[in-house]
């Protein structure tokens, strides 16, 4: 027990959970944008599990990052594209849309790796390109902090970046103020001139844009290559942690670190003597705990604020 | 007079939707065959009438189909009150693990034990489906994020227990020791694996069928489920129907769990999610939530997928093309506005030639 206090106390403990926070980070503020206009964009998984597998073989196969870093984009983008057809013009509910995006997915890809590889595990035989670890000056000289937040993967600091690009869009621009107000009031938005349909389908983009970039973090940085089902349930973690951020980008990136926390744990305990099933178990139980206190106060709170309009309508 | 033409419009324009829908998905999966595969005619045949080939072929898709039954029934009651749960996944594999450990540690009589084992599995199962619902009254979380989180937690706690306590350390591969025989299914026909579990299966679907559509629960269920809301200001307890509904669906994806177990293996074997729950959603969705429809729904998933098992071992198309077909039909019978062209067309010249 001292061993891993002692243990998560140092730098390297601290870079790991940047690192592990980037993948649920990118999906994670991709729900943002996406719940902010009232689509639920339950596909993240799907979307990166696709931007996963064509950035690895984009780069493998055209040896160039940036061909594969757009091939990650493309991939993500056509689950999105797909969800917000179904989803928008179809009329098919976009839960089951993004569930059925998912299990479309997760055989998808395994099928296409299959097509071009002949592999249905891996795509090691080809020799994926990762982004490059950026040092950055002056910083890394600095002695525990420059360990942590210095020679990070660069999507990491994309990725904390976005946060500042998404409140800015979301808050600072008028596509931002007509997706809110879209996922706000549809009645009202609508009233007024916007077009439910395309703000909502320009969101599901955005956000399927960002969550590619997650999938492409994971097999061209977190890891080297695309492996079955890689994503392993961070879209959905992802998704909570937007919730518990109360679809806002700053508090989400604070709740994404919380459950890159739990996922550095569960990865530095892999390493010591605990069985392997309870410690995969702590990312998903750390899910639950943090979606229960995070809804159990905000019902309080809404509790609050209805006896407060009730003791003011009283007094009226 | 009229009003009851319009119904039968609605109705037969549904169908005719339907159908096109899977035709869809079929002709997708001839276009993917065509554009991947060396040997497309061989890949075809395999997948639409491999499982046809030989006794024991079609015997598999009825074994697969009875499971596919079970967890289309879970899904499809706890779909029906409008509750996205995901956790018949967690609860198939949960209960069949939890069966093997009653099985393995109770020594118990013949016909007794697959009784308890099957009991249990179904009791775990409806706890594993109420918790995420349970969450959600009391505290206001999200069904779908938790229910999948508890798939994993429950699934890496039961092969934790699996892999430990029950491991046989003699097998050649991870699994427990082997079940006892006097709590195994019997077999029901020679020549294939199809087992005493499909009486169960159909007591559950008849019992599941009764209770969606002759008692008062089942009716205060599809009420719920179609407007919560309105169903709150009739003097229904809501809170109580969306309970009762995920534990009901829950206990029957248990049973399932427990059946499978029991009746196809010797020794519990799975190291990872096995799918059918997820598998139960598709099915769900092709039966539009009615139970009647469940059996049938699950069986042409279960061909598809035993015909394209058949195709991955002969041709060069793996069988993970059906995932795409599943999510593509998924998406269409599900869309509401799909063809909505033809149908105000049909609409007008049934109209005129009514007129």
């Amino acid at each position: 027990m001292g061993n891993i206090l002692e243990y998560i106390f140092t730098a390297e403990f601290g870079y790991s959970i940047l690192r592990v926070t980037t993948p649920i980070l990118f999906a994670a503020i991709a729900s943002v944008v996406a719940e902010n206009s009232g689509a639920s964009n339950i596909a993240l998984e799907g979307i990166m599990l696709f931007a996963a597998l064509f950035g690895a073989v984009g780069s493998g196969l055209t040896h160039s990052l940036f061909l594969g870093f757009c091939c990650a984009i493309l991939g993500g983008l056509i689950i999105s594209l797909l969800l917000g057809y179904f989803a928008l013009y179809l009329k098919t509910d976009i839960i089951l849309a993004g569930i059925a995006l998912n299990t479309l997915a997760s055989g998808g890809t395994v099928f296409l790796m299959y097509v071009i590889l002949h592999d249905k595990g891996s795509t090691s035989s080809i020799p994926t390109l990762v982004f490059p670890k950026v040092t950055i000056p002056l910083l890394d000289r600095i002695p525990v902090i420059g360990s942590i937040f210095s020679g990070q993967n660069l999507l990491t600091y994309v990725a904390f970046l976005m946060v500042a690009v998404v409140w800015i869009l979301l808050y600072k621009t008028k596509l931002g103020m007509h997706i809110r107000c879209v996922g706000e009031n549809m009645e009202a938005a609508e009233s007024v001139g916007i077009s439910i349909r395309k703000v909502k389908m320009i969101a599901l983009l955005i956000s399927g844009f960002l969550a590619s970039l997650g999938g492409a973090f994971l097999s061209m940085g977190y890891m080297n290559g695309f492996s079955r089902d890689m994503v392993s349930g961070r879209g959905f973690i992802a998704l909570a942690a937007a919730a518990m951020g109360q679809l806002s980008p700053v508090p989400t990136m604070f709740a994404s670190l919380i459950f890159g926390f739990a996922d550095a744990l569960s990865n530095m305990l892999a390493a010591m003597r605990i069985p392997d099933e309870f410690v995969k178990l702590i990312p998903y139980a750390t899910t639950i705990v943090g979606l229960i206190l995070f809804s159990a106060s905000r019902s309080r709170q809404q509790k609050k604020k209805r006896i407060a309009a009730l003791m003011t309508s009283q007094e009226a | 007079m009229n009003k009851k033409n319009k119904l039968s419009f609605d109705t037969r324009f549904d169908t005719i939707r339907f159908a096109v829908s899977i035709l869809i998905a079929v002709l997708l999966s001839f276009v993917i065959i065509l554009l991947v595969s060396n040997e497309p005619l061989l890949a075809l045949r395999k997948l639409f009438l491999g499982p046809l080939e030989s006794f024991r072929r079609f015997g598999n898709v009825i074994e697969l189909a009875m499971l596919l039954s079970f967890t289309g029934l879970s899904v499809s009651i706890m779909f029906s009150a409008n509750q996205f749960n995901m956790g018949t996944e967690g609860a198939v594999y949960a209960s069949a693990a939890v069966a093997s450990f009653i099985a393995l540690s109770i020594p118990m009589p013949r016909v007794l034990s697959p009784i308890v084992c099957i009991l249990g599995g179904g009791v775990i199962g409806a706890i594993i489906c109420f918790i995420p619902a349970w969450l959600n009254k009391k505290w206001g979380a999200n069904v779908l994020v938790s229910s999948l989180m508890f798939n994993y937690i429950f699934f890496y706690l039961a092969k934790y227990f699996a892999n430990t306590t029950f491991k046989d350390p003699k097998c050649g591969f991870v699994a427990t020791y082997l079940l006892p025989a006097n709590a195994k299914l019997p077999l029901l026909i020679s020549g294939t694996r199809i087992h005493a579990g499909l009486f169960v299966l159909i007591l559950t679907i008849v019992a599941c069928v009764f209770f969606m559509q002759r008692t008062k629960w089942g009716f205060a269920l599809k009420q719920t489920g179609r407007n919560q809301k309105f169903a709150a200001y009739t003097g229904m307890n809501t809170a109580f129907v969306i309970a009762y509904s995920q534990l009901l669906g829950g206990f029957v994806a248990g049973v399932g769990g427990a059946v499978e177990v029991l009746g196809m293996y010797d020794r519990f074997q799975w190291q990872k999610l096995p799918g059918y729950g997820f598998d139960g959603i598709v099915v769900a969705i092709l039966a539009k939530n009615k139970p009647q429809f469940v059996p049938l729904a699950a069986f042409f998933l279960a061909y598809l997928r035993i015909g394209a098992d058949k195709m991955a071992t002969s041709t060069d198309v793996t069988s993970e093309m059906i995932s795409i077909i599943q999510g593509v039909i998924i998406m269409l019978v599900a869309a509401q506005a799909f063809m909505a062209k033809s149908r105000q067309k049909m609409l007008i010249k049934e109209v005129r030639s009514n007129g």
